[in-house]
């Protein structure tokens, strides 16, 4: 390069650096995201739209969840935990303040979970909780939890949105004046409309880099479309993978695929016949052609599963090749099973777009098989209350989000009705496990026993996909835990 | 004329206390469980028995309905199962959003309905006559909901005039609120003015043939001062009354256009609250509607019968 060449390098350069000081950089974001939340205090909701909008952002908890499924330290900096698994011990961070001003200590901690343990707790989850039979207050930065039996994932538990730490003076109004101890501040909610954030200025760790998110409820698919095409919103974290083609050719915006922690199966009525029969299901689990159902329900989007367990998470074995699509084997097995005409079943089918389509397509690949399945759409109500609570159906299609739910494979009074002491007894002892790489080898265990009894049929993880801008960064781009964390979230140029 | 008001206005309670009758009827009937579909899946039982025995769904049903009549009677509409919030408090307060849309949206809709109607008539048979008929025929039918999503591209994606949704309440910022409510009144108003155009223009097809507009002429009006001064006076009694019935349209038509352009409405509040079967959400605020149509037809028949003596002789036994 000669002298003149270095010298227009060296201004360009210069003028660029000039151009990105002289524009100052956004800090403000606009998410929309598709349901509001009924309330916004997520210690007594299930709702996942509470989470969308508080989980590590208003609100934390003593450990947090982070972007791969990991147990991160939270309120708690560092913890201890005794030789028999049954006594933590939490040193927390120092300097904490909750939104309104109020300092945060060992005895909000007690108060959190004395309220999730009460007799007349409000909380959605307080079976998660239960084996804690004491919270003691060591002093005003430490704190122990006593637990009547061991529970391997009682880290990953106390991250969860229903075990974010709230203080007394606070707690009754979280519902509608959240106040925690998170990045952001709750500011504003305008009912049916938004909810708006601003950066906490005295928070205790790293500053956010955004100053403020609002978040904004656009329930339809075609008005959110538009929305981000007119830069009313700057992005939303899940978007219906039937329109994402518009944002993907467009360099404006950039779509962020992952997992989440919906694995979408086809719910099997283990105690009925002749599901109760492992050939029948292992026919079922044959005659499965799972790539032409994600191809038809998500745009391909989905990631095949052979067992209940989320891609991302590091526990995760590859199970699909158990029982292949293998219409001749399928057949074979139905034969043996004393069914070589095959039979007629029902598939009840709750309203959503994932579970209506991959029906009609379950249906035409198990008719192959000589299986008539009559298709019965039901609404989400008469779902819960037919399917889940009175076990009234032979085959169901539905997504379970729940991270880390592999444990409802050993009750046997759970929806699918499997019950495998073998099985029960191995969640036992996962559950009993601290040790990461015992744990872990539980883990695959316990997914090769149910992926072999083909107790589901296991079809695939829904995807998360993401609508940016284009200029932002710090999205996560899987989703482990319900949530929607600003974090990291800031502008580039 | 009393008699006649006190009469209608009975039979206007009778309807009320009837809807409400169906509605708790309907809602109660549907199947499941409102305190499992608010958990969730993942709910254990004890949560669910907890959160119903909270929500007073042990009661039998005629308690559950004669509790809920009294409370409205004093102005307590119970509280959201989902919000947590008092229904009258929550249905106040998306008024802000309803009513200005509507008020909009009618005011649109006869700005532009009355007086295409009138030019139709009076250059009845001519190319003019054809293109307005034919326009507010199609105006009839384009779905406002689609009609909204072509005024959202064209104004909103491509020019960057007018915001593609959203509000801002009024108090922050009066002009933005206009600004927001500009393109959903004109979605709701196209399908409201192509009909009263069409009954303008008919109602006034029809007076013009009548003996009075023969008389005005024979006294030396023009043709368009005998329209002008008696025609549209005339024709404008059967433009009432649909006024009336589209008021009823048009609380339809909110719950489609709040939810194409997010607006926090009443529509949109409803159609929310049916989704996540918040029964005493959806009940309050569906009695309030029915309230709002049947005493807007109350008053337009009395208002009607004010004008017109005959129809109260008519309606006398």
């Amino acid at each position: 390069m000669n002298k003149t060449g270095k010298a227009i390098g060296l201004a360009l350069a210069l003028s660029t650096a000039f151009a990105g000081m002289a524009m100052a950089q956004p800090t403000e974001i606009r998410i929309g995201v598709a349901l509001e939340p009924p309330t916004l205090d997520p210690t007594a909701g299930a709702a996942e739209a509470i989470d969308i909008v508080v989980y590590q952002n208003v609100f934390e908890g003593l450990t947090r969840i982070d972007e791969t499924g990991s147990v991160q330290p939270g309120l708690a900096e560092s913890w201890t935990i005794s030789e028999d698994g049954l006594t933590y011990t939490f040193k927390l961070h120092d300097g904490v303040t909750f939104h309104d001003g109020s300092a945060f200590d060992a005895e909000d901690v007690k108060f959190t979970f004395d309220r999730i343990l009460a007799a007349d707790t409000t909380n959605a989850h307080p079976e998660f909780y239960k084996p804690i039979t004491a919270v003691t207050v060591i002093d005003p930065l430490t704190v122990e939890f006593t637990l009547d039996q061991k529970i391997g994932r009682f880290l990953f538990d106390l991250g969860r949105g229903d075990a974010v730490i709230v203080a007394p003076e606070s707690a009754d109004n979280n519902a509608t004046q959240p106040i925690g101890t998170g990045p952001f501040a709750f500011t504003q909610w305008d009912k049916g409309s938004r909810v708006i954030l601003d950066a906490y200025g005295p928070y205790w760790g790293e500053p956010a880099h955004l100053t403020k998110a609002t978040y904004v409820f656009i329930s339809d698919p075609a008005t959110m479309t538009n929305a981000l095409l007119a830069s009313d919103i700057d992005g939303t974290n899940n978007f219906a993978t039937d329109a994402l083609a518009v944002f993907e050719g467009n360099p404006q915006f950039k779509v962020l695929v992952g997992t989440t922690e919906g694995e979408t199966i086809l719910s099997t009525n283990n105690k009925k016949p002749p599901f109760d029969n492992l050939k029948v299901r292992q026919a079922m689990a044959h005659a499965l052609d799972r790539q032409a159902i994600i191809e038809g329900t998500t745009n391909g989007y989905g990631t095949p599963i052979g067992a209940p367990f989320a891609p991302h998470n590091p526990y995760y074995v590859d199970l699909t090749a158990t029982y292949p699509h293998d219409v001749a084997a399928a057949k074979a097995l139905l034969a043996e099973a004393g069914l070589p005409d095959g039979f007629s079943a029902t598939l009840k089918l709750p309203p959503v777009a994932y579970a209506r389509t991959s029906g009609q397509i379950i249906a035409s690949q198990f008719a192959e098989v000589g299986i008539k399945l009559e298709l019965i759409n039901v609404e989400w109500a008469q779902w819960l209350e037919d399917v889940y609570t009175n076990k009234d159906f032979d085959l169901t299609i539905v997504s379970h989000v729940e991270p880390f739910d592999i444990g409802n494979y050993a009750n046997p009074d759970y929806y699918f009705g499997y019950d495998n002491p073998e099985f029960q007894a191995l969640i036992d002892k996962l559950n009993g496990t601290t040790d990461e790489a015992a744990r872990k080898e539980l883990a695959i265990e316990a997914q090769t026993i149910l992926a072999k009894d083909a107790v589901n049929g296991y079809l695939f993880e829904l995807a998360q996909t993401g609508v940016w801008n284009a200029k932002l960064e710090g999205m996560w781009q899987n989703s482990p835990i319900e949530g929607l964390v600003l974090r990291d979230i800031h502008w580039v140029e | 004329m009393i008699l006649f008001a006190f009469r209608r206005f009975l039979g206007f309670a009778v309807t009320l206390l009837l809807a409400a009758i169906v509605i708790f009827w309907l809602l109660d009937l549907l199947p499941g469980d409102p305190a499992q579909f608010i958990l969730g899946i993942n709910a254990t039982p004890d949560s669910v028995a907890r959160l119903r025995a909270q929500m007073g769904l042990d009661a039998p049903a005629h308690q559950r309905f004669i509790d809920w009549v009294l409370g409205m009677l004093r102005g307590d509409f119970g509280t959201s199962y989902t919000q947590r919030a008092p229904v009258a408090e929550l249905i106040w307060g998306r008024l802000g959003v309803t009513l200005p849309l509507s008020i909009f949206a009618m005011v649109i809709s006869m700005a532009v309905g009355l007086p295409l109607g009138i030019l139709a008539a009076r250059r009845r048979g001519k190319a003019l006559d054809t293109v307005i008929m034919v326009t507010a025929q199609t105006g009839v039918a384009i779905p406002n909901f689609w009609f909204g999503m072509l005024l959202t591209l064209l104004f909103a994606v491509t020019l960057r005039w007018l915001p593609p949704g959203g509000f801002t309440p009024w108090d922050e910022d009066s002009g933005a609120a206009f600004r927001g409510l500009i393109l959903p009144s004109l979605a709701l108003a196209l399908p409201q003015a192509s009909i009263l155009a069409r009954v303008m223009r008919t109602a006034l097809v029809d007076v013009t043939g009548q003996d009075y507009i023969r008389t005005a002429r024979a006294k030396g009006l023009t043709m368009g001062e005998a329209v002008w001064r008696h025609g549209v006076r005339n024709a404008l009694l059967p433009v009432l009354t649909i006024l009336g019935l589209q008021f009823a349209y048009l609380v339809a038509g909110t719950i489609i256009v709040e939810n194409v352009f997010y607006l926090p409405g009443l529509g949109r509040l409803i159609f929310t609250a049916i989704s996540e079967r918040d029964l005493v959400l959806v009940r309050g605020a569906t009695v309030i509607l029915i309230v709002a149509v049947t005493a807007t037809m109350l008053l337009t028949d009395i208002a009607y019968a004010l004008v017109d003596p005959r129809l109260r002789e008519r309606s006398a036994p």
